[in-house]
């Protein structure tokens, strides 16, 4: 009773906040409901197809969360952020490798596949541990938040900023992209990691493991929104926010600002690193295309097109311009490219704070209007 | 800072005399020494305290920084006594700003020495640490948090812990916000709390850096050209504020309003190519031949 009373205060006010958790608590519970109960020939009936292609847009919405949190509030443009996702992603498709046991083609209880197929007689170091799940967790957010926090601290103490960090975090995700094409480092190389067959001890392939894991991707989208609303309505959201706008002005009123830059990028990372997780298994494989650099930019589009700093707008912006993705990508191939950066074009020149800037600008002005027509009919009276 | 050790011995017979000293068994431990010291008629030195004894609370010793050749500040000596007004002015170019830079730790100076009290060395602190010593900055530009309410701004400022965890932890209580509430009042922003900084007016802006400085508890405000920009009567009200925080805090002022000056300052300090030209009363510095010569006269 008062967790609820807890959460309702937290969202007092925060109007798009609370439409956000409203629909995505409608969907959690609709979507699986709909795949699983109705009967498969009826008009209500949700594909798997789609249960699982709306859980890959959950966590890109998640992972755009994560980007909003630096760039949307602490103003740190990382293009590199897809880097964190991959490595989140690597961690679960490690853990779902061992699951494979002695199911893969050379029957090896032990080894993956590449690696019997590389010769390799024994488990690299690197990969003991990962038969557990816990603790396959547990490196899905280590990983990625070790890499920020080296690479941050790094950054930040030397007071990296503006497109120059921008340059060096693309730099980053290139350079794990050519390791991570690389057989000898013993993750599959071009071809990743993939075939997986089950998730502690659960069909992949099933529809109920496919919606239970729909579920558990806009239940943690939910909770990765009350983490993040928690942060940026704390002080240390507006010591964030402080920096983003004024950042000397922060360091001379006492704050060491390379801490608590380098703390919200952890954050990021590792919120990335669970976006990753969960995306892994619904699509099925990854392999070193995530590291892409231009991964990386188009999650950046989907923030501005979205909506900065407002946390559902980013995740709203991923959902949009993905499910824009998947469409255009089906029905013409060819022009997916010029349509993402003419959005880009617009929403950065027309609408500068994305849907959601668009949105509430109407409002207002619906509002004024309103206004405007009480104070005529009171005038009239 | 020199030792308070005036014994005329040279310099070699000293360091036999440190090594004995340090050898010495009857104090294993550095406290043993401590608490001797007010029988000895010394003064125990207590870590982050501001020791302004000797009158002085910013003492600036032959400090000489250059840029690529050219040089900012040229063997400057200058020192503030506590709670005084002090304004400083010169020229553009004299190094009014780098001098702030080298007090507020953004700057390195290539010599000298920059003290906060008689034992706090600034040269070898960050600035977040010479905040939090007591030595608060206003820059030339307003540069306030424009997205956050006053409200916000002052609740930033504050002096608090402003590490990472307590500040995701930190509430406002009832004193703190009493005293936020006291330093609009100064301010003269206590109507305008919960409105947006960007919203102000160029002046409030000033005012309102002003009171963030304020919030931090500062012994020593730096404040660069605090009227740039301001209409006649928010310069009066200006005036006034600083002349109400010297006593409690030491104001360095940097100024290129002669008016104003005029107006605040008990001493002033003229600053011409990196180095003290002039110090005095309005009136003696205007009168002095060499200022008159670089900056007032033409």
């Amino acid at each position: 009773m008062q967790r609820k009373s807890f959460i309702v205060d937290f969202l007092q006010n925060d109007k798009g906040g609370k439409a956000f958790v409203s629909i995505l608590l409608g969907i959690m519970l609709i979507v699986p409901a709909l795949n699983l109960l109705v009967p498969a020939d009826s008009f209500f009936h949700v594909p798997t197809y789609t249960v699982t292609l709306l859980g890959k847009y959950l966590a890109y919405a998640m992972l755009a969360i994560a980007l909003d949190l630096v760039w949307g509030f602490c103003g740190i443009l990382s293009l590199g952020h897809a880097a964190f996702f991959a490595l989140g992603g690597y961690a679960m498709g490690m853990y779902l490798m061992r699951q494979i046991g002695d199911r893969g083609v050379y029957g090896n209880a032990e080894l993956p596949d590449f690696m019997v197929f590389l010769n390799w007689t024994e488990l690299p170091w690197y990969w003991q541990g990962f038969d557990m799940f816990w603790f396959a967790m547990i490196m899905v957010v280590a990983v990625p938040g070790l890499l920020a926090l080296v690479f941050g601290w790094l950054a930040f103490r030397a007071r990296v900023t503006g497109v120059y960090l921008s340059i060096i975090t693309q730099a980053l995700t290139y350079a794990l992209l050519l390791a991570f094409f690389m057989n000898e480092l013993g993750f599959g190389g071009n071809n990743g990691l993939t075939d997986f067959k089950d998730i502690l001890g659960y069909d992949l392939q099933a529809d109920t493991t496919r919606a239970t894991l729909f579920f558990l991707s806009a239940l943690f989208l939910i909770l990765t929104y009350f983490l993040s609303r928690y942060v940026i309505t704390s002080k240390l959201g507006r010591v964030v926010v402080a920096i983003r706008d004024a950042e000397d002005r922060t360091r001379f009123i006492g704050y060491k600002v390379e801490s608590f830059k380098l703390w919200i990028f952890v954050l990021s990372a590792m919120i990335a690193g669970v976006a990753g997780a969960l995306f892994v298994p619904q699509v099925g494989i990854i392999n070193p295309g995530e590291f892409s650099p231009l991964n990386s930019i188009e999650l950046v589009v989907w923030v501005a097109i979205g909506g900065r700093a407002t946390l559902y707008g980013a995740a709203l912006g991923a959902v949009v311009v993905n499910y824009s993705k998947s469409y255009l990508t089906a029905a013409f191939p060819e022009i997916w490219l010029f349509a993402l950066g003419g959005l880009f074009l617009v929403v950065t020149i027309f609408m500068p704070k994305g849907i959601v800037g668009v949105w509430n600008q109407m409002r207002v002005k619906m509002a004024q209007k309103d206004s405007v027509d009480k104070k005529t009919e009171g005038d009239s009276k | 800072m020199k030792p308070l050790d005036k014994s005329p011995v040279k310099s070699s017979n000293k360091s036999l005399d440190k090594l004995r000293e340090a050898m010495r068994r009857d104090k294993v431990f550095d406290f043993v020494e401590q608490k001797r010291l007010p029988f000895v008629g010394r003064r125990a030195i207590i870590p982050g305290e501001i020791d302004t004894t000797h009158g002085p609370i910013l003492y600036l010793e032959n400090i000489s920084v250059s840029f690529d050749g050219f040089k900012a500040l040229n063997d400057l000596t200058l020192y503030i006594n506590d709670g005084e007004l002090r304004c400083i002015i010169g020229p553009n170019g004299a190094g009014k700003t780098t001098m702030m830079d080298v007090i507020t730790g953004k700057t390195q100076p290539d010599e000298g020495t920059a003290y906060f009290g008689q034992t706090m060395d600034l040269t070898s602190m960050s600035e977040y640490e010479i905040a939090h010593a007591g030595i608060g900055r206003k820059f030339q530009k307003p540069t306030i948090f424009p997205q956050h309410t006053i409200f916000e701004n002052l609740e930033l400022a504050m002096a608090a812990d402003k590490k990472v965890w307590p500040t995701l932890f930190a509430k406002v209580n009832t004193q703190q916000y009493a005293r936020i509430i006291e330093v609009s009042e100064i301010i003269g922003l206590e109507n305008l709390l919960y409105e947006k900084a960007a919203q102000l007016s160029h002046g409030q802006k000033q005012w309102l850096e002003i009171g963030m400085l304020l919030m931090q508890n500062p012994r020593v405000l730096l404040v660069d050209e605090p009227v740039a920009g301001m209409t006649h009567q928010e310069m009066d009200k200006t005036a006034e504020l600083l002349k109400r925080l010297a006593g409690d805090h030491s104001v360095v002022v940097v100024e290129h309003d002669m008016d104003f000056v005029r107006s605040i300052a008990s001493t002033v300090t003229v600053l011409h190519e990196g180095s003290v030209l002039a110090e005095g009363t309005m009136d003696e510095v205007q009168n002095d031949p060499k200022v008159i010569e670089v900056y007032l006269g033409e």
